[in-house]
């Protein structure tokens, strides 16, 4: 087979083509929020919020009966601006150590999702599409609420780049400035909760960290200005979307395993070849 | 006679507010809610304060309640008349180097800019003028062949003048740096002070904390010595008493034969020998 068709071939139907814009667009928009995930350290914090949207979902899942496709993006969605909410009133004051309130919720959370989605029959295998994600029969209109999500995430974070950028490198400097501290970073946890959710069918929850640390990561190893290294990560997210979709395809895995693998291969690559060069420079 | 004194002050007061009037303020945080007791103190425009003290004294806290970053307890601060709470203000801070994360991927420039962020307002990203400011800021403190540089490739003195150019982006007209002295060699300690003199220059106010009581006592128009509660604020000659830095430090310091008019030894000496270095 020639390399054009086997690019084409994938594509003569409707719904594989939704599932490859479905990952580009969720790889691009999760890598420029996760530049933020990544200079602000809040790995942890994503990593936590995937799992806690849990209920959510299963509380959507529940109610439509036990049918996976149905509307898991508006329950998503509520599940994740809670478990955010909750995350950024608990750790507002020193008073419980912010790994801890972190921690505490994610597993509260994703023990009461397993516990609603359990009630129904069919809930190991709807589970583990909901853990691992599933590409396959992504709707035109859920292929429209995550464009719509992401347009959303983009719009904001296009208009407030400069209160971002100085609420995570200097707060002080954002008190001084008398910008609103608390509102932006509230804002900031949720449009990562709107990511995780845009997200949460094409890769699921259980993968959705490499979604917003691996690109952002990897373009911080290549360039030293925000903007820049947001540009970069947006490029790798939308190749990994690329690649993993035709791995996805030919070699029959998940979508979500397979567009992480190949973030992760281009993060070991560049890491590589930098350290070698770092070397290399050493000696000159 | 009093009563006089009284209008006289109100009335000087009504037509030029001090850059920064401190009055019975109390603040702490969770481990000190007492980490500063009732202070009281009034900086004019234009003049060089250096706040001194040991560790713990409260001059990190003192500064975080000028700025806004932590909440007063009780009491009240206006910046040129204005409220601490009112919007107006305006207000350079320069943390101290460990507060700041010097891996986040930003150059110099992007550093300096980030002082613009008032000027250039909501939802807007900054426009040629800003850029240009931003460039004549550098250029005031030498730092334009920096300007690409990533803030992690900078050495102390080179960090410290970032933030200060990033305060003069900002039009501050009161500036506060913390511990700017602390883990910066020799040189570097000449850079920043020529930097200040740059800032003093535009008429800018400066509150500076220090551990280096060379510099406190001889580059400043008053000391303030804290420990909790303030002990002692004056021109050097009236804070620097043994009595004061006793209090504050807990040590009895060489003093020179005068008594409580004191010039600590260290100090003479250090400066003596800075001098020969230099020669």
């Amino acid at each position: 087979m020639d390399p054009i068709s086997l690019l084409s071939e994938p594509l003569a139907y409707a719904f594989i083509r939704r599932g490859m814009l479905a990952l580009i667009l969720v790889g691009g928009i999760s890598a420029v929020v996760g530049c933020f995930v990544v200079v602000r350290g809040l790995s942890f914090f994503g990593d936590a919020l995937a799992h806690a949207i849990l209920p959510g979902v299963a509380i959507s899942y529940t109610a439509g009966g036990g049918y996976v496709a149905g509307n898991l993006f508006l329950g998503g969605l509520g599940g994740g601006i809670f478990a955010a909410l909750v995350i950024a009133w608990l750790t507002r004051k020193a008073e419980v150590k912010e790994d801890s309130a972190i921690a505490i919720v994610f597993a509260t959370f994703f023990a009461l999702g397993i516990a609603i989605i359990s009630t129904q029959s069919s809930y190991a295998v709807d589970l583990s599409h909901i853990l691992f994600g599933s590409i396959n029969g992504i709707s035109q209109g859920e292929l429209l609420m995550v464009a719509a999500m992401g347009a959303v995430v983009l719009l904001i974070i296009a208009l407030l780049y400069k209160e971002f950028q100085i609420i995570s490198f200097d707060l002080s400097l954002a008190h001084s400035l008398r910008l609103p501290v608390e509102f932006l970073r509230i804002l900031l946890l949720l449009l990562i909760a709107v990511t995780i959710v845009a997200s949460l069918q094409a890769v699921g929850i259980a993968l959705m960290l490499a979604l917003l640390t691996t690109p952002a990561a990897t373009a911080r190893l290549l360039v030293k200005r925000l903007h820049h290294m947001i540009v970069i990560a947006s490029l790798l997210g939308i190749i990994s979307g690329v690649v993993g979709f035709y791995a996805s395809f030919y070699l029959d895995i998940p979508s979500g395993a397979c567009i992480v693998l190949t973030m992760s291969v281009i993060f070991g690559v560049v890491f590589f070849l930098q350290s070698s060069w770092n070397r290399f420079r050493a000696r000159e | 006679m009093a009563a006089l004194a009284m209008r006289e002050t109100s009335r000087s007061a009504a037509s030029d507010p001090p850059a920064l009037n401190v009055d019975r303020v109390s603040a702490g945080y969770p481990g000190n809610w007492q980490a500063l007791d009732k202070i009281s103190f009034s900086v004019n425009k234009g003049e060089r304060v250096a706040v001194i003290g040991p560790n713990g004294a409260g001059k990190s806290t003192l500064f975080k309640a000028i700025v806004g970053v932590m909440q007063i307890n009780s009491g009240r601060i206006t910046i040129f008349g204005e409220d601490t709470h009112s919007s107006h203000t305006n207000v350079g801070y320069v943390p101290q180097q460990s507060a700041i994360d010097w891996t986040f991927p930003a150059s110099v420039f992007d550093v300096v800019m980030m002082g613009r962020s008032r000027h250039i307002g909501w939802f807007r990203w900054p426009r040629k003028d800003d850029r240009d400011i931003v460039r004549d800021v550098l250029a005031r403190l030498s730092l334009s062949d920096l300007a690409e540089r990533q803030i992690s490739e900078l050495s102390g003195g080179q960090r410290q003048r970032v933030f200060i150019a990033r305060a003069l982006a900002q039009d501050t007209r009161l500036l506060l740096l913390d511990e700017p002295f602390s883990s910066v060699d020799q040189t570097a300690e000449q850079e920043i002070i020529e930097s200040l003199d740059i800032l003093t220059g535009h008429g800018i106010t400066l509150l500076l904390s220090t551990h280096h009581m060379d510099n406190a006592a001889f580059r400043f128009d008053k000391i303030l010595i804290l420990r909790g509660r303030l002990l002692a604020y004056g021109t050097p000659d009236e804070a620097l008493t043994a009595a004061n830095l006793r209090d504050a430090y807990g040590w009895v310091l060489p003093t020179m034969p005068h008594g409580d008019d004191l010039r600590m030894f260290s100090v003479d000496y250090d400066r003596a020998e800075a001098g020969n270095g230099s020669n």
